[in-house]
């Protein structure tokens, strides 16, 4: 025995007691501590159990396609990859992100931008790095799945525009749901989502995107997919159909191209829009990935806003077009007996001041009109005549019956954005500027200048519903568009018949504005107009310079009363309207026609089959210009 | 002298009930690694409980008073190897903790210290003989518990370095410590732990700001214990079921075949099986504190009694742990969690109770 171990026999039970006390109770502590976990807190934890091993990955649904009127596909969508870079472990990815790059042709740099603008979303919220994945990409995800664990592929549903920009502007396009949206929306969006942006595209969003379907699975704790939970699928969005005729709208499109305007013919029966161009137009498929930022910029301050849909948003002054409706107001209001004659010698003095016709101007040819009446006012589209009709009738009659016959007022055509244009009034100087109208400006107005203004698709509405015997329906892109709206201004038969021989005349007449343009067994019919931007004293000081051209407009229809088709060009800085947009609309109604009789037109078609028409006939046409109001200077 | 076999003395219950936790154990081992590359895993738990009760059969033959007689020896040895740790062991998981001692197995010098600090400080407060720890003697024993400790903190394993102190807390308390000491003590700790922060490595004290605010970092080193809660919590009162645990079969939770074992218990057995479980450690540590009061003496009683701080402090540090009331410190669950050097521990541990049990009736 140890000499250490003498007398040591007596043991402290005591505290042995009390040390076995407190394991009982340290015993009792912890299960209380599970108690609360399991059985207090338990619903909880399991929310958070389910939520760690249940991933929701969503199925995106196609957006439905657009197709023209008889079927033929004009938008349409297609499945495609895009990759994410996962960005749970910094560790990983700081060493990953070299390889990454290089692998996937992009920048280093950038990468570790998108990285930092990253930064303050979840972490479990991967980023898109390359939205349009290759075949070379997605191999290159797929083999380096173990040593570079960041990439990550989706399948998205990717917006195509066949065509390119023909349509563009009328379809819009798509792009990521706004932030504004995506709050807006309720929860049914997610970032990231892809809407309508513009044109048809946002119009008929509703119809269009699909309901996305929702794949749950059950990952393990490094991610990996174990199994398949359920499956929601995905329902694809519904197809609309449009009333756009590809054949006509690729004439359209083929002979706006390189110009700035618009064109709009639509059948003034039912509405329906047959097409729609508006140039110059962005590519929409450029939209359908992902916009860079600095293209978004240029495109917004692009002098030619290319973003713009002219045919429902360009309000300009309409110029002898307006001729049309002071005619008609004319004719209905009987302020102005309808035989008035007017001597027309170029120019005239109205309150005082000197304002000349079109004709004065004329290069070769008579400087006058001589005498003129209603109809050969309307074909040869003499300003004095107006002029001093208008003046006879005053703004109070001119606006009524403009605005009555649909001028100031939105079309209601289904796409969003259309501007209203202006129909000047005393109420409005009075509500605008606060004074008083002058007399002096109702002589510009008369012409179609002025403050007027009004967009293509207003134009074709109006005249086409005059012709129509004062029927002006609402335009509209949707195949089944559940009643159009019908305004309703009963024009007098007479009146009617004046005007629209009147409009007749301009083509068909010897001496009319347009009548280079006949159409062979069609009642081609219209009414040119030249809208100037600056008065032309101040354009010859300026020298001609493209920007300060005339604006070049024509409504044409056919036939010559209760036409079926009604064809509205613009072409900015295109100069007389007779030269640069009668043709536009002649090519459509002809192409209207030939269609109409078994034969496809095609632009080539068009232009081989009959030789250009501006050549043909230069009657007794001095080149179609048109005067000036020395002293409205409005764009 | 008459001396009773101590091949047949042995504390049959206490046995019993560690062979239960045992069991347990591996059939947990077995659902949380059968479908991983680590399948199998439960039988070499098996070995090693194996390894482990061949040395208990061992030391229990040996009287435990020779031990003690050696017990200097034995200390100036394990401290010795410590250093050696140090300087020429290998790290594992950022710490120098093992030794290779050939044939691909590693020796973790820190568990054998265990042992050996048990010893030392039994033989210190039996030499005490009064019922009454002196000032001198709190300050001699603090200096013998302090040496491994610190040597420990080195490597860095705090875990472990808190487990040997456990053993000093229990024998002082038992040697009759003046309260007045007790209080210095404390209030000695309290002034110290500042400074002691700054000697932590940086992976400590991420650990210990996890444990204190862990929402702030859930994907970082507040997901071990933030995935261990969740597994405990959605386990419920009966539990998901032998192997259905997701969080365990899945994988969210850590290290769930060995420090956090009981989380993948308690989400697979639920509360209930917790409570079992808890039952078992419970009669195991009354078991060994009755071991203690009927020992023969006071060598004996220090003994059993550092065996029972320890396993005691294990079991509440890692189940605190996994419910997420203490930090992640590497303290396995005694006899549950897998792992060889930890498991040999508890049943040499074993052993030393069952030769002081043996020798009760000597004289």
């Amino acid at each position: 025995m140890s000499p250490w171990l003498v007398n040591d026999q007596k043991l402290p039970q005591g505290r042995l007691v009390l040390i076995s006390y407190l394991a009982v109770a340290i015993i009792i502590l912890l299960l209380v501590g599970f108690w609360k976990l399991q059985v207090i807190q338990s619903d909880h934890y399991s929310d958070l159990a389910e939520r760690n091993q249940v991933r929701s990955i969503p199925i995106i649904a196609p957006r439905g396609t657009m197709l023209d009127r008889e079927g033929r596909v004009l938008v349409d969508s297609y499945p495609s990859f895009s990759i994410l870079l996962l960005r749970d472990d910094p560790k990983i990815l700081e060493r990953a992100l070299p390889p990454v790059a290089e692998g996937l042709g992009l920048d280093a740099d950038d990468l570790k931008d998108q990285l930092e603008q990253a930064k303050l979303e979840p972490k479990f919220q991967p980023i898109v790095i390359k939205p349009e994945a290759s075949q070379a990409d997605l191999a290159f995800v797929e083999s380096h799945r173990s040593d570079l664990p960041v990439m990550e592929l989706m399948m998205v549903q990717r917006r195509r525009y066949p065509h390119g920009g023909m349509l563009g502007s009328a379809v819009g396009y798509v792009g990521e749901v706004s932030p504004q949206q995506l709050e807006k929306s309720d929860g049914h969006y997610r970032p990231g989502d892809i809407v309508g942006k513009a044109g048809l595209e946002k119009q008929y969003n509703d119809i269009l995107e699909g309901t996305d379907g929702m794949r749950r699975v059950i990952v393990n704790s490094v991610g990996k997919m174990v199994r398949t939970l359920d499956d929601v699928e995905a329902v694809p969005g519904k197809p609309v159909q449009l009333t756009i005729d590809y054949d006509l709208q690729a004439i359209a499109e083929a002979d706006l191209a390189g110009k700035e305007g618009a064109v709009l013919a639509m059948d003034p029966r039912n509405g329906d829009v047959l097409s729609l161009v508006s140039q110059p137009s962005v590519d929409p498929n450029d939209f359908a990935v992902r916009i860079p930022a600095d293209e978004w910029q240029r495109l917004n301050t692009d002098p030619q806003t290319p973003l713009m849909n002219r045919a429902i948003q360009a309000q300009l002054a309409p110029g002898s077009v307006f001729k049309i409706i002071m005619a008609t107001a004319m004719l209905e209001s009987k302020t102005v007996p309808e035989s008035t004659q007017v001597f027309c010698p170029g120019f005239g003095t109205f309150y005082g001041r000197q304002f000349k016709c079109w004709v004065y101007w004329a290069h070769t040819g008579a400087r006058s009109h001589g005498v003129v009446d209603l109809h050969t006012a309307i074909t040869h589209s003499c300003d004095i005549f107006f002029y001093t009709i208008g003046m006879r009738m005053g703004i109070d009659v001119i606006s009524h019956y403009a605005s009555s016959l649909g001028m100031g007022h939105k079309t209601g055509i289904d796409l969003p954005s259309e501007e209203g244009g202006l129909m000047p009034s005393e109420d409005w100087v009075q509500r605008v500027f606060h004074r008083k109208w002058y007399a002096g400006e109702t002589i510009s107005v008369a012409i179609g200048q002025g403050a007027v203004t009004a967009t293509p698709v207003q134009m074709a509405r109006v005249i086409a519903g005059i012709a129509s015997g004062g029927v002006f329906i609402q335009p509209h892109l949707l195949k089944n568009f559940p009643n159009p709206h019908v305004d309703r201004f009963p024009l007098s038969e007479s009146t009617v018949e004046k005007v629209t021989d009147g409009m007749y005349g301009v083509v068909n007449e010897a001496g009319g504005t347009a009548s280079h343009l006949k159409l062979e067994n069609v009642e081609f019919s219209g009414k040119s107009g030249t809208a100037q931007i600056i008065g032309y004293d101040l354009r010859d000081r300026l020298g001609k310079q493209k920007q300060f051209k005339d604006n070049a407009w024509f409504v044409g229809y056919a036939p010559r009363r209760n036409p079926e088709i009604v064809v509205a060009v613009l072409v900015q800085a295109g100069g007389h309207g007779a030269e640069a947009a009668a043709p536009v609309a002649r090519d459509i109604i002809k192409a209207y026609y030939d269609k109409k009789n078994g034969h496809i037109p095609t632009p080539q078609s068009l232009a081989n089959g009959e030789p250009a028409a501006p050549q043909v006939v230069k009657p007794v046409s001095q080149p179609v210009k048109k005067p000036v109001p020395a002293t409205v200077e409005h764009n | 002298m008459k001396e009773r076999s101590g091949l047949f003395d042995f504390d049959w219950p206490l046995l019993a009930i560690a062979f239960a936790i045992c069991g347990v154990g591996m059939l947990e081992i077995y659902s949380s690694t059968h479908n991983s590359p680590m399948h199998g895993m439960q039988w070499r738990q098996a070995a090693w409980i194996g390894l482990g009760v061949v040395g208990m059969l061992v030391l229990s033959r040996i009287d435990y008073h020779g031990l003690l007689d050696q017990a200097p020896l034995i200390y100036a040895v394990g401290s010795f190897l410590l250093v050696v740790v140090l300087i020429i062991g290998h790290s594992r998981f950022g710490a120098k903790r093992w030794i290779a001692i050939g044939g691909g197995v590693n020796l973790q010098v820190s568990e054998i210290m265990k042992l050996v600090i048990i010893l030392m400080l039994g033989r210190f407060f039996s030499e005490v003989r009064t019922d009454s720890l002196t000032l001198q003697d709190l300050v001699k024993s603090a200096g013998l518990t302090a040496i491994p400790v610190l040597l420990i903190l080195k490597q860095p394993d705090l875990g472990t370095a808190m487990v040997l102190l456990s053993v000093a807390v229990v024998g002082a308390f038992l040697a009759g410590i003046d309260w007045r000491h007790g209080i210095v003590v404390v209030l000695l700790v309290a002034l110290v732990l500042p400074i002691g922060w700054h000697a932590l490595k940086p992976f400590q004290k991420a650990r210990l700001v996890t444990f204190m605010k862990p929402e702030d970092n859930p994907r970082g080193a507040g997901y071990q214990v933030l995935q261990s809660e969740i597994a405990v919590g959605s386990g419920g009162f009966w539990g998901k079921g032998f192997g259905k645990g997701s969080q365990n079969q899945l994988g969210f939770v850590p290290v769930r075949y060995s420090d956090f074992i009981l989380a993948a218990l308690a989400e697979e057995q639920g509360f209930a099986g917790v409570f079992v479980v808890m039952l078992l450690y419970a009669g195991l540590l009354l078991r060994l504190i009755e071991n203690a009061q009927k020992a023969k003496d006071r060598a004996g009683m220090f003994v059993v009694m550092g065996v029972a701080a320890i396993i005691g402090f294990h079991v509440f540090v890692n189940a605190a742990m996994v419910i997420g009331k203490m930090p992640v410190t590497g303290i396995p669950l005694p006899l549950m969690s897998y792992g060889g050097s930890a498991t040999s521990f508890v049943f040499l541990a074993l052993g030393l109770v069952m030769s002081v049990r043996s020798r009760r009736f000597v004289n």
